[in-house]
């Protein structure tokens, strides 16, 4: 199920079921990377409380095809407000337990400002434009999770 | 035209896709109608905001944007990643 690919290639996206290493992937981003001085990751996790249940765990849908094209698109927006060099986006389908990791985004860059923002501006819009939705085990039975006010107001930040 | 359907409007509709017989070029919003229609008892899942579509794995928020023959035509929920 794994679907990975380099769009471009500096850049690595994949879609997959299996977990991610972020030893692996910050190596990737500093492997044989003179001009950076600065790598900013994020992770993204499943935690035990959502939206006031207990959750035990999830599954997470997507729409293969769409999924890796609007991720593509994200990255590469990203790329053209900011001097970014590479970028690594992880995003993990199907069955996963608490604490298990959800999503990975490093951004390599020249100085720090832009690693952070970019990194942080591509996090705003998966979570408002890429096609993956969350079904939540919780103590009263499964439920779709909400798409939330905040995650849409948060691109304001950005325009 | 042929119409896909992702997460929880699956679920509630009880179906992946569906067939629905119009006239194309249509617009996004003309599509929107003839879902309602053609799943009167299911009609709120589809207000725009509630089902978002997609046009050839694009989100689109024109509701003016034309869908021709052979696009493919997505509505899911608003998204839940990260």
């Amino acid at each position: 199920m794994s679907t990975g690919n380099a769009s471009n290639s500096q850049h690595y996206i994949a879609v997959q079921q299996a977990d991610f290493d972020v030893a692996h992937e910050y190596a990737e981003l500093r492997k044989d990377n003179r001009s950076d001085g600065a790598v900013v990751f994020f992770t993204g996790l499943v935690r035990e409380m959502n939206q006031g249940a207990q959750v035990s765990g999830l599954t997470l849908e997507h729409y293969p095809g769409m999924t890796e094209k609007a991720l593509q698109q994200i990255v590469a927006d990203a790329c053209s407000r900011w001097p970014v060099n590479r970028v690594r986006l992880i995003h993990r389908v199907g069955t996963l337990a608490i604490s298990d990791q959800i999503v990975f985004v490093g951004v390599s860059s020249s100085h720090r400002e832009a690693a952070f923002d970019a990194c942080y501006y591509i996090m705003d819009y998966l979570k408002n434009r890429a096609p993956f939705w969350k079904k939540e085990v919780t103590s009263q039975g499964e439920r779709w999770v909400e798409a939330l006010d905040k995650d849409k107001q948060a691109l304001g930040k950005w325009q | 035209m042929n119409i896909l359907f992702f997460a929880a409007l699956r679920e509630q509709l009880g179906c992946a896709q569906c067939d629905i017989a119009l006239p194309l070029p249509a617009s996004l919003a003309t599509v929107r109608a003839a879902l309602i229609q053609h799943f009167p008892q299911q009609a709120d899942l589809f207000v725009q905001g509630r089902a978002l579509a997609a046009i050839n794995q694009t989100l689109i928020n024109d509701e003016n944007t034309v869908i021709n023959s052979g696009d493919e035509v997505a509505f899911f929920p608003p998204v839940t990643g990260g």
